[in-house]
C-alpha cells in the first residue's frame, strides 16, 4: 500500500475528558428499563381488564387475582426498603465527594444489605402467596412481572458491589460511579413503586 | 471516570500491521478481530453479517414468491412454510436492517464526533455477540419446527429466548452509540455542530432503546407463560404474532432506518460543495422520523382513521393518526426539502460531485419515503388495506431502502474504514440496480393490496394457506412474480456490492487520501484508514463543517 497524502490539519486540542459517560449510560439504561417495566405493566393492566370482563371460564368476575392473598406487609416493607436504599446511595455520593472512605464504604455496604433484604422479601412473598405458575392466568403474569423486578434488584446489587470495589480500590476521587449508582437505585425505586401500585395495590 | 480504552498495542494487533505471510498471522488477525475493542471493526462485524442476512432474506423472499406465484406449489416443503415466512421477516428486520444501520453507526459515529473510541467498547462488542448468538438461536429454532405457532414447544421457547438475546445485544450497542454522541464529542462540537449522520444515529439509537425493551418485556411474559405456565394466556404459540409481530413491520422498521436517512442528509452538502442549509430544520426532520419509536410501541401495527364517519369520530381518530403515521412522512419530506435547498444554494459552486455513496443513499432515502407513505395509507380504514400485502410492501420498501443507504455509507466512508476508495463507475450501476430491485420487490405488493392481494405474518398453517391463496385477486400472480424478480435483483445487488468491496479492499492497492470525497466533517481530517485510536491529535471544532471552512477560507471559522 502506498503512502496516503497528509491529512488536512485542524488545530489540535487537549484530549477532552469524557463527560460523565457512566452517568449518561446509566440514564439511558434507566430509560430502557422504564420502557421495559412500563410495557409489562401495560400488558398486566390489559390482561386484567380482559380477565375481569370474561373470566377464565367465560364468566365475568369482579376480583383479580382469584383466591390469592397479597402479602401486603412484606410488599410495603419492600417499598420502604428500596426508597431507603436510595438514601444510602445518595449518602455514598456525599461521602465520596468529600473523600470520606469510611462513610462511603458504610453507605455502599448498607445499600448492598438493603438490596439483599429486598430480594429476600420478594422470595418471601413468592413462598407466602404460593401462586402456582401453571394453575391459571395470574401465575404467569405474577412471576414474570415480579421476577423482572427481582432481576432489576439483583443488577442493582451487582452495581453496588462494583461501585464499592471501584470507589474503595483507590478511585475514591472518581465519584461518577457513585452518582451513577445512585441514579440507578432512584430509577429502580420508581419502577418498583409502579409495580407495587399495579400488582399489589390495585392488583 | 474514563471508560474509553487506550490500546498501547493497537498497532500490533492492527489488521494492516499484521504480517499476513504466515498461518500464524491469520490466527493472530482473526483473534484480534474476535476480541477487538476497535469500534470500526465491531461495526464492520455488524454490517458484514447484516449484509449476509439481507441476501439470505432476499433469497427466502424469492423462494416464497415462487411458492405464492404458483398458488402453493410443491417447490418448498409445506410443513416448513410457516417457519420460512417467519425466517424471512426475522432476517429482514433483526438480521438485516437493525444490524446494518446500527453497525454503520458504531463504525462511523465515534470518528464523526472526534472521539478516540466508542463509549464502552467492550459492551458494544458483547452486544454484537449477543445479537449474533440470538440470531443463530432464533434461526436454529425456526429450523427445528419452532417459531410462532411452531409444533415443537421447546423450539418455540428457544425462538423467544433468541429474540430476547438479540434485543439485549442491540439495545446495548445502541446505548453505546447514544452515549458516544452525548459524551465524547470533540472540543467545540456543540450539539448544534454534530454531523447529520451522528445526529440521525443518536435519534435512531434512542428509538431502539425506547422500542425494543417493550418487545423484551412481552417476550418475558410469553416465555414464562409458554415454558412454565398454562401456555394459553397469550394465545399460545400462535399468539406470539399478535404480541410481538409489530416489531417486524412498519412503522417500527422506520426507526431502525434512521441512520440510513442520515447518510443521505450527510452526503447532500458534500455532493453540492455547500454548507447544509437550515441545519436545525434538518435535525428536526430526522427527529420527526424518530416519532415512529413512539408509534411503534403505542399503536402497534396500525392506528387507523375512518374518513367516512361523523365529525367527532373523525377528529378523535385523525390527530393520533397524523402524529404517528404523518409525522414520520413529514420528517423525511423536511430532510428532502433542506437537502434540495442545499443543492440549490450549491448550484453556483460548479458541477456537483456525484458519488456512489450519494446515489445509493439518496435513492435509499426515496425508497424509505415511499414505504412511509404506504404505511400512512395502511392506516386509512376506508381503503381496506389491513390484512393485505400493503404492510409487507411498506416494510420491504423501508428495509431495502435502508440497506441501500447503508451501502452508500460504506462507499462514502470506505477510505476511513479500509483505506481505499470504492470506484464510482462500478458502484453507481449497483445503486441503480438496487433501487430497481427495491421498486420491483415492494411496489407490486403495495399495488396488489388494492386488488386484495393477501399478506401479513402467518401464525399457523391456515394463515399460510390464506397468504398463498390468490383466489379473487385481480391480476393473479403477476404482482408476486414482479416482487420475486425484485428480491432476486436485490440478492444480485448485495452479492455484487460485497464482491466489489472484497476485490477493492483486499490485497495491495493505492491508499486513499485523507479526504478524497471532499467531506466536510472532522473524520476526514484523520488519515485513511483511520488509525486504531482514530486521531493522533483530537481536533478543535469551530463550526459544523470544519473541513469545508478549511477548504474555503484556509482556516477554520
Amino acid at each position: 500500500m502506498t503512502t496516503a497524502a497528509e491529512p488536512l490539519a485542524l488545530p489540535a486540542a487537549a484530549p477532552p475528558a469524557p463527560r460523565r459517560q457512566l452517568f449518561v449510560a446509566t440514564a439511558i439504561a434507566a430509560m430502557a428499563g422504564t420502557m421495559l417495566v412500563g410495557g409489562m405493566l401495560a400488558v398486566w393492566v390489559l390482561l386484567r381488564e380482559r380477565y375481569l370482563d370474561v373470566g377464565l371460564a367465560g364468566e365475568a368476575i369482579d376480583r383479580f387475582p382469584v383466591g390469592y392473598i397479597i402479602t401486603e406487609v412484606a410488599t410495603n416493607v419492600m417499598l420502604m426498603t428500596i426508597w431507603a436504599l436510595c438514601l444510602f446511595a445518595q449518602w455514598a455520593v456525599y461521602a465520596g465527594n468529600r473523600g470520606d472512605r469510611a462513610h462511603t464504604a458504610l453507605a455502599l455496604a448498607v445499600c448492598g444489605i438493603l438490596a439483599i433484604a429486598f430480594i429476600n422479601a420478594q422470595a418471601f412473598v413468592w413462598v407466602d402467596m404460593g401462586v402456582p405458575v401453571a394453575a391459571d392466568y395470574y401465575g404467569a403474569l405474577f412471576y414474570a412481572m415480579t421476577g423482572t423486578m427481582t432481576a432489576i434488584a439483583i443488577a442493582g446489587l451487582v452495581y453496588s458491589t462494583v461501585a464499592a470495589f471501584r470507589a474503595l480500590g483507590g478511585r475514591l476521587r472518581e465519584t461518577e460511579i457513585l452518582s451513577a449508582h445512585a441514579l440507578y437505585w432512584y430509577w429502580a425505586a420508581a419502577a418498583y413503586s409502579a409495580v407495587w401500585f399495579v400488582v399489589y395495590v390495585t392488583k | 471516570m474514563t471508560t474509553i480504552d487506550t490500546r498501547p498495542d493497537a498497532d500490533a494487533v492492527s489488521g494492516d500491521a499484521v504480517d499476513d505471510s504466515t498461518v500464524v498471522s491469520f490466527f493472530t488477525t482473526a483473534g484480534a478481530w474476535v476480541v477487538t475493542t476497535d469500534h470500526k471493526r465491531i461495526g464492520r462485524i455488524f454490517v458484514g453479517v447484516g449484509l449476509l442476512a439481507l441476501a439470505a432474506s432476499a433469497v427466502l423472499g424469492l423462494l416464497l414468491g415462487l411458492e405464492r406465484a404458483d398458488d402453493g406449489s410443491a417447490l418448498l416443503d409445506a410443513d416448513a412454510l410457516l417457519q420460512l415466512f417467519q425466517a424471512y421477516r426475522v432476517g429482514l428486520v433483526f438480521g438485516a436492517i437493525i444490524p446494518l444501520t446500527l453497525g454503520l453507526a458504531v463504525a462511523i459515529v465515534p470518528l464523526q464526533v472526534g472521539a478516540r473510541s466508542i463509549a464502552f467498547p467492550r459492551v458494544a462488542l458483547t452486544g454484537c455477540y449477543a445479537w449474533l448468538g440470538g440470531l443463530a438461536l432464533t434461526m436454529a429454532a425456526l429450523g427445528r419446527n419452532g417459531g410462532i405457532g411452531g409444533g415443537d414447544a421447546n423450539m418455540v421457547d428457544l425462538f423467544l429466548a433468541g429474540h430476547g438475546l438479540m434485543i439485549v445485544g442491540l439495545v446495548a450497542a445502541a446505548g453505546c452509540v447514544a452515549t458516544t454522541v452525548l459524551t465524547t464529542r470533540a472540543p467545540g462540537m456543540t450539539m448544534r455542530r454534530v454531523p447529520l449522520f451522528a445526529w440521525s444515529s443518536l435519534v435512531g439509537a434512542i428509538g431502539i432503546v425506547l422500542a425494543l425493551p417493550v418487545v423484551f418485556g412481552v417476550i418475558v411474559y410469553l416465555f414464562v407463560d409458554h415454558r412454565l405456565g398454562l401456555g394459553a394466556n397469550f394465545g399460545g404459540g400462535e399468539g406470539i404474532a399478535d404480541w410481538i409481530g409489530w416489531a417486524f413491520s412498519v412503522p417500527a422498521v422506520a426507526v431502525y432506518s434512521l441512520p440510513a436517512l442520515g447518510v443521505a442528509a450527510e452526503l447532500v452538502p458534500v455532493t453540492f460543495r455547500q454548507r447544509q442549509a437550515m441545519r436545525g430544520v434538518a435535525y428536526a426532520g430526522l427527529a420527526l422520523v424518530g416519532v415512529t419509536a413512539l408509534a411503534a410501541t403505542t399503536q402497534q401495527f396500525v392506528h387507523d382513521v375512518t374518513i367516512d364517519t361523523d365529525a367527532t369520530t373523525f377528529f378523535e381518530g385523525v390527530f393520533p393518526f397524523l402524529i404517528f403515521a404523518g409525522l414520520p412522512v413529514l420528517g423525511v419530506l423536511v430532510v428532502m426539502a433542506t437537502g434540495a435547498l442545499t443543492a440549490k444554494q450549491g448550484a453556483a459552486n460548479g458541477r456537483p460531485r456525484i458519488s456512489a455513496g450519494f446515489v445509493f443513499s439518496f435513492l435509499g432515502l426515496g425508497m424509505v419515503f415511499v414505504g412511509l407513505v404506504a404505511n400512512f395509507l395502511l392506516g386509512i380504514t376506508d381503503l381496506e388495506l389491513l390484512g393485505t400485502s400493503m404492510e409487507e410492501g411498506a416494510t420491504v420498501y423501508v428495509v431495502y431502502g435502508s440497506a441501500l443507504g447503508v451501502m452508500g455509507g460504506l462507499a462514502f466512508w470506505a477510505p476511513k474504514l479500509w483505506g481505499r476508495v470504492l470506484p464510482d463507475a462500478k458502484a453507481i450501476p449497483l445503486a441503480l440496480l438496487g433501487v430497481l430491485a427495491t421498486i420491483l420487490a415492494a411496489l407490486p405488493l403495495c399495488v396488489g393490496a388494492f386488488f386484495d392481494l393477501p399478506g401479513g405474518i402467518p401464525a399457523n398453517d391456515a394463515q399460510v394457506g390464506a397468504v398463498l391463496s390468490l383466489d379473487g385477486v385481480d391480476g393473479g400472480s403477476i404482482w408476486i412474480v414482479l416482487s420475486l424478480v425484485g428480491h432476486a435483483l436485490m440478492v444480485l445487488t448485495v452479492l455484487a456490492f460485497a464482491g466489489l468491496m472484497l476485490a477493492k479492499f483486499t490485497g495491495d492497492g493505492e491508499a486513499a487520501e485523507a479526504n478524497p470525497a471532499g467531506g466536510q466533517t472532522i473524520e476526514w481530517s484523520t488519515a485513511s484508514p483511520a488509525p486504531a485510536d482514530n486521531y493522533e491529535h483530537v481536533a478543535t471544532v469551530a463550526s459544523a463543517e470544519p473541513l469545508f471552512d478549511l477548504a474555503q477560507e484556509g482556516s477554520p471559522s
